[in-house]
């Protein structure tokens, strides 16, 4: 390969009106439309915007890589001199790896489950005919050990099933590492973890920026994750640079509309108000899976009429769980379910079609919770028809009004769910909910799987139905912004039982129980010194050991 | 998250889907080579067996030269055993062979489906039954356990096809099971539950739209093996009986020929094999479309 004459001061990486596009059928269509940026040694740079920006397309073709189905038509990307749009692959082989490296969101899902993690993190370096297996693995091991990870000499003994999703997440950082590569390219790394996992994830990039002085850029759609380890913001949409700008100034004083009502959606704020009835009533209630293995333990709520509980908790606290015990589907073991004056029968099967009707749920992914084969219409028509007896012109008129009750035009009413985007499938959700005129909606985490203008609509609107309708929510969610918008009794739960809860007001201003702390206080704030902050607060009071001692096991 | 970029930027730039016909217009243009060579394949013998009487140049089992008389003008494959127009016999042969295999895919396809949807929607205790007696039936070599069934009930045309559909659709139970229990576990499937949805509704509109596709591609192929069943019992003469020209029973009765370096045997042979790769190529087609689908 021919040494391009590299000069240290000019930037690491020259992205230069970048275009790519896409295939669907047989035509091509512009998916990143003349992106232009630059990064220097030791920057970190954060991609942010909405799922469909270019986000990832980006990502990959700043380390020359293009996907499948997708072409780079004009532009540059220019890495330590080298053009990487215009260089074989076998001069782009020899650099991905050793000098740009990627981490990919899903560790758990990139790691291979039938080899030991060392010999995994020593390939790239053996790839790239580094030899002596003492010396690679002294590498890794240190690595492991730069990266806190626990046990960092028999860590790399073990199989990827063995370790929590976070570790796996610090493996691959240390595996991409492990040739110093001058570039990291981060994809969400921290989409699928809980939030007490995410901030040792955070930490760990933040680490690695400094100690190996490289340059990083990363991906997500979380504005405040993203403001804790980027030096510099871009804001993409629809494949084009909306704004760039310095981290901090980008939160202070974003200059595009289109940032400002991104940064607007953490702001929503219900005013609190209990002031009602109890519509469900649980006492004692004990639940889980089989005959034996117990996941509810004596759980206790009241969920006011008209009003909302929000459920907060890690993954594997039982939020889900409880959520299904109060819909019957895993009936509980012991205790009484009341709702409205009346004790439920606490297996689904037992209760009657009213009871079906009164209680409803809407869920996480709206990608599986529409039947993909049958068109918006039938999927609301079907509940009218059988629960209201509705058909003809009057079941027309109804499935019309549903549609505007969610803000969804008619037109969408001859599509299938594929044919919409995630929002509109979670609003359809909404109006099939809403079709049986239910007294109370289950939502389980119905907003994490949107981007945050979408979920910030979906949210509002979910609002103003309760005002409308006066339907009570229960909700089930992990991020504060949610809670805060929507709730007025916050239940924390974990490990199956509820460790605190109260009214928004009490339970979100401190003093609060350690776990409650813990919890909230890993949840990221818009603040770059947040982070730092956290950190060196739990060091101070010994939490952060503890947890990480908690997920290890 | 990769997938879901993607496919949200096609569903922006297609806009709503046009109508089935034109979507499988859509795929017939884009059909490779093979598929079109399968499609003409089986529109032929379609052909040939709906017009028999009027393409066949003799009856089905009119005797009208001598036994094997050789190919000539007259008898363009020459004659049978008794002295029959082989042409004839393999036109007719089409119809009786396709029609029986057909019938018996089809309740096959209905019973095994069926059972294997119930087994996945209901699970518990019905399916451990449907699935335990489908096994014990599987354990037992088919074409042995057909001749069993066959000697104890006589051949009959009727006979032979519900036999032949009993245990062809323990393969269509399976499948549709397996593919039915990955659709079970979906939301979709949970929240009609919730809304009060029966069993029967839940199996039929929610989940079987969702495994059409592989069950289709698994028909086909069962017509197939259904074909080479037949074919195979009756040329051990338990499966269609004489005089009804049959493509299996053909090949058996001409049999003497092959001593003689005469191929006319072999050709039902042929006929049997080449409508088995015609099907073929349109299953693969169909499992090319729809693995592309799914994406």
């Amino acid at each position: 390969m021919r040494k391009p004459v590299f000069d240290e001061a000019s930037p690491l990486l020259e992205v230069r009106d970048l275009r790519i596009e896409g295939q669907s059928d047989d035509s091509w269509h512009e998916i990143v439309k003349g992106v232009s940026f630059d990064l220097k040694r030791g920057e970190v740079l954060g991609l942010i915007g909405e799922s469909g920006a270019g986000k990832s397309t980006i990502g990959l073709a700043s380390i020359g890589y293009v996907r499948p189905g997708c072409r780079i038509t004009s532009g540059q990307v220019r890495y330590k001199g080298i053009d990487l749009v215009s260089a074989k692959d076998r001069d782009k082989r020899a650099l991905w790896g050793a000098e740009l490296a990627y981490v990919a969101q899903s560790a758990a899902a990139a790691f291979n489950p039938a080899h030991r993690l060392i010999e995994q993190c020593q390939e790239p370096a053996v790839i790239h005919g580094e030899r002596g297996e003492k010396k690679l693995r002294d590498r890794v091991i240190g690595l492991f050990q730069k990266l806190s990870l626990p046990q960092p000499e028999a860590l790399g003994e073990r199989y990827p099933h063995q370790l929590s999703g976070g570790q796996l997440q610090r493996v691959m950082t240390a595996m991409a590492m492990s040739c110093h590569p001058g570039l990291l390219i981060f994809d969400e790394p921290t989409t699928a973890l809980d939030v007490t996992t995410q901030i040792e994830v955070l930490a760990t990039i933040q680490q690695i920026v400094r100690e190996f002085g490289v340059a990083a850029i990363y991906i997500t759609h979380d504005l405040a994750v993203v403001s804790q380890v980027a030096d510099r913001i871009i804001v993409l949409r629809y494949g084009e640079v909306v704004e760039e700008a310095p981290t901090t100034k980008m939160l202070s004083a974003p200059e595009a509309a289109y940032t400002k009502s991104l940064w607007a959606v953490r702001k929503l704020d219900k005013q609190e108000d209990l002031a009602a009835k109890p519509i469900l009533h649980l006492r004692d209630v004990d639940a889980g899976y089989g005959n034996s293995i117990k996941i509810l333990d004596k759980i206790n709520l009241a969920v006011p009429r008209g009003r909302t509980v929000a459920v907060v908790g890690e993954s594997g606290s039982g939020k889900s769980t409880l959520a299904r015990t109060i819909m019957g589907l895993q009936p509980a073991f012991a205790g009484t379910i009341e709702f409205d004056g009346m004790e439920l029968p606490l297996a689904f099967k037992q209760r009657s079609g009213l009871l079906h009707r009164r209680i409803q749920m809407i869920y996480q992914s709206p990608d599986t919770a529409l039947n993909p084969r049958r068109r918006v219409r039938d999927i609301l028509s079907r509940p009218l028809q059988r629960h209201l007896g509705l058909s003809g012109e009057a079941r027309r008129q109804r499935v019309a009004e549903l549609m505007s009750m969610v803000e969804l035009n008619t037109r969408l009413l001859d599509r299938f769910p594929s044919e919409l985007s995630g929002g509109e499938k979670q609003r359809v959700c909404i109006a099939r909910a809403l079709a049986v005129e239910p007294e109370l909606i289950i939502c389980d985490e119905v907003t994490s799987a949107l981007d945050q203008i979408v979920a910030e609509g979906v949210l509002k609107l979910l609002l103003r139905l309760q005002q409308q309708i006066g339907i009570t929510y229960i909700f089930i969610t992990h991020d504060l912004a949610t809670v805060r918008a929507i709730s007025d009794w916050i239940v924390v739960m974990h490990r199956g039982e509820i460790v605190e809860q109260g009214p928004k007001s009490q339970i979100m201003t401190p003093p609060r129980h350690a776990y409650t702390e813990l919890l909230f206080s890993s949840m990221p704030e818009m603040d770059p010194t947040w982070l730092p902050r956290v950190l060196r607060e739990r060091q101070s009071a010994g939490i952060a050991q503890n947890v990480s001692a908690e997920m290890s096991m | 998250m990769i997938a879901e970029e993607k496919v949200m930027t096609i569903s922006k730039v297609e806009g709503p889907a046009g109508t089935r016909q034109r979507r499988l217009w859509r795929h017939l243009k884009k059909a490779p080579l093979s598929a079109w060579i399968g499609i003409a394949i089986v529109l032929a013998y379609m052909a040939v067996a709906l017009l028999a009487p009027w393409i066949a140049p003799h009856g089905e089992t009119e005797v009208v030269g001598g036994q094997y008389d050789p190919w000539s003008d007259e008898f363009l494959l020459g004659t049978d055993q008794l002295g029959r127009d082989m042409l004839s016999r393999l036109i007719y042969g089409a119809r009786n062979t396709i029609s029986v295999a057909l019938m018996t895919t089809s309740i096959a396809f209905v019973l095994g489906t069926g059972l294997g949807l119930l087994a996945a929607t209901v699970g518990g205790w019905v399916d451990q039954l449907f699935s335990r007696v489908v096994d014990v039936i599987m354990a037992i070599p088919q074409l042995i356990f057909a001749l069993l069934l066959l000697s104890i009930f006589g051949t009959s045309v009727v006979n032979l096809v519900l036999i032949i559909a009993v245990l062809d659709s323990t393969r269509l139970f399976r499948v549709s099971r397996s593919v039915a229990l990955n659709v079970t576990v979906l939301d979709f499937v949970e929240a009609a539950r919730l809304q009060g949805e029966g069993t029967i509704w839940i199996m039929v509109r929610e989940i079987l739209p969702n495994i059409l596709a592989p069950i289709i591609a698994e028909f086909g192929m069962r017509f197939c093996f259904v074909f080479l069943t037949i074919a195979a019992l009756s040329f051990l003469g338990l499966g269609i009986q004489p005089p009804t020209a049959d493509w299996g029973s053909m090949v058996r009765e001409n049999a003497t020929l092959i001593n003689y370096g005469d191929i006319t045997p072999l050709l039902p042979a042929g006929a049997i094999a080449l409508l088995t790769i015609g099907v073929n190529f349109i299953v693969d087609w169909f499992l090319h479309i729809t693995s592309g689908l799914k994406e």
